[in-house]
């Protein structure tokens, strides 16, 4: 397999150069990957922000926001200024720790899973043996924090929201669990790099959309849930209900839980590129183009283009994602509780048991193609 | 001593005092949701402390189970329970709490003699680390089998069990049917609807 490029490698050999011993310089390197990942997670919220009033004004042939920066790009950074400035109030008789603690409970595990991001073979934060079930253990800590702000606003609206939202949160995990369980069935691994490496080599053909086609539809379907979007964002159902556990919250605590929604759906569309869509694999194999152009896969030139190719097409293959979302969002109707909790439990959790049943017999009876 | 170990020292310490302080917590406050939050909290440590002792899965799988299954399940039994009681203070209520705190010593005691005086065999094998799956994975299908797979029958018939009960066609008696219909009839006479030009002529 190519390495790529080795950043961390190359950082801490040229800081040894300059007579830094390892230890301090691994310290020195260990801030940046992390840095640079909060502030793509936040610049990621912008650009969605941006994008949902874009394509939200298209899809109801208005013009959208225009005049705040070209084509309206600051309209988001307003929206956080208005926020960041607005009084930050707390309901007479809430809890007031309980209330301040909710929407940081939402929101930490959203950033902490873009530690398994990975967009090229050495970039990612680091590379950890159990990746994607580590994303699934932090999610499902969510629910407890949706269920703190709902106890703490002193709101039965409040409370009955964060119910449904923690109901809702948990009834969706166990289809999206077992739907990455079939894939990581496929790649005898749970690191995120080895279940993109188990599809590389055919380009186009190899990703495991091809072969998972009901687990790709569960896993999407799951997500949305997971994420609170239209069809299924009855918790806080903007034009019918009250807001749900986000009721009493203004200012930075319901910024909060709106930079998590928007970070929550990031990771989503990055883990579908990811799981389904080939994650940083062209639609052509570096390979094969490297050996029509007859150069040799390890030219530096070559690597740096592979490697800019790889986070651009991880990002493309995100964003068409969150494209989508954003084209349901403002174009299917929402379901009904009951029927949201129907479709979680009776259709999609025996589906997806299935699913891994007949993922389980093609990989012990082909091999070759499920992964042996 | 290195930074990796200065680091390890200093977050066991975090670990432990998050820990003690959260289950003490638990135990005392009078509030039954702060407790369940609590609890939540000390499932949190203890994931912290198996990181701590390169057992990676072990801590993913406490948060996903304790954290996200068991803590959460609690907190909707408390949520969901709607039982207006006025609490009766119990007289002398001293002797348990004080029964309690003497059995609890006790506890304490017997556990920390036993730590103390067993000479626990230290493996010396080093840690898996990354490939702890795959390591935990062949403990499963060999020498921890029956165990295993006793474990995913119970939990596949949970799981399938679920499935069964949210799936049952749900055959109402006739009077709860009775008694919904005439809950979402509204008690109003039927009337003519108005006539849709008359507001162009008013126009």
């Amino acid at each position: 397999m190519n390495p790529g490029i080795d950043l961390q490698g190359s950082f801490i050999e040229s800081l040894k150069s300059f007579g830094l011993p390892p230890g301090v310089a691994k310290v020195l390197w260990m801030p940046f990957p992390m840095l640079i990942m909060l502030v793509g997670a936040t610049l990621g919220v912008f650009t969605l922000v941006w994008l949902e009033r874009k394509i939200s004004a298209a899809a109801q042939q208005r013009i959208g926001p225009e005049f705040i920066g070209p084509l309206g790009i600051l309209a988001p950074l307003a929206d956080g200024l208005k926020l960041v400035f607005k009084e930050d109030v707390v309901p007479a008789q809430a809890d007031g720790l309980l209330f301040t603690l909710g929407p940081a409970i939402v929101v930490i595990p959203a950033f902490l899973s873009y530690l398994i991001v990975p967009f090229g073979q050495n970039m990612i934060i680091t590379d950890v043996g159990m990746g994607i079930f580590l994303w699934i253990a932090l999610s499902s800590v969510v629910p407890i924090g949706l269920l703190m702000s709902g106890y703490a606003s002193n709101n039965k609206y409040s409370l009955l929201g964060g119910l449904r939202a923690a109901a809702q949160s948990i009834s969706y995990e166990l289809p999206l669990a077992l739907s990455v369980l079939a894939i990581v069935l496929m790649s005898n691994s749970l690191s995120t790099v080895d279940i993109v490496n188990q599809q590389a080599g055919y380009g186009i053909l190899g990703w495991n959309i091809w072969r998972q086609p009901v687990g790709f539809l569960i896993f999407w379907i799951a997500a949305l849930a997971e994420c609170e979007r239209i069809p299924f964002d009855l918790p806080e159902a903007e034009e019918e209900l009250v807001a749900g556990y986000q009721t009493e919250y203004s200012g930075m605590k319901f910024a909060l839980f709106y930079i998590g929604s928007y970070v929550n759906l990031t990771l989503s569309a990055l883990l579908f590129a990811v799981l389904y869509l080939g994650g940083w694999e062209f639609f052509v194999p570096i390979g094969t183009i490297a050996g029509f152009l007859n150069i040799s896969e390890t030219t530096p030139w070559l690597q740096v283009v592979a490697a800019v190719l790889g986070i651009g097409m991880t990002l493309l293959k995100a964003y068409f994602l969150i494209f989508i979302a954003i084209l349901m969002r403002w174009t299917v109707p929402r379901v009904r509780i009951d029927q949201l909790l129907d479709l979680g439990w009776k259709f999609l959790l025996p589906v997806s048991l299935v699913n891994l049943l007949i993922t389980a017999g093609l990989k012990l009876a082909f091999p070759v193609a499920f992964g042996g | 001593m290195n930074l990796a170990e200065g680091v390890q020292i200093v977050s066991f310490g975090i670990l432990s005092v998050m820990m003690l302080g959260a289950a003490i917590g638990v135990v005392l406050l009078d509030s039954i949701v702060y407790s369940a939050f609590l609890l939540g909290g000390v499932f949190i440590s203890i994931a912290g402390i198996y990181l701590l002792l390169n057992a990676d899965f072990i801590a993913a799988a406490q948060v996903l189970i304790y954290v996200g299954a068991v803590n959460v399940l609690i907190l909707f039994a408390i949520m969901l329970v709607n039982k207006r009681q006025e609490f009766q203070p119990v007289p002398r209520a001293w002797i348990r709490k004080a029964a309690t705190a003497a059995v609890c010593a006790g506890i304490f005691a017997l556990l920390s003699t036993m730590v103390l005086s067993t000479p626990w065999a230290i493996s010396t094998a080093t840690p898996a680390g990354n490939a702890s799956v795959v390591v935990i994975g062949l403990h499963f299908f060999s020498d921890f089998l029956l165990p295993f797979e006793l474990a995913s029958i119970l939990l596949l018939m949970a799981l399938i069990g679920a499935v069964v009960l949210a799936r049952r066609e749900f055959l109402p008696d006739d009077d709860f049917e009775k008694a919904q219909a005439e809950a979402l009839k509204l008690p109003e006479r039927p009337r003519e609807l108005v006539p849709s030009g008359r507001n162009e002529t008013v126009k």
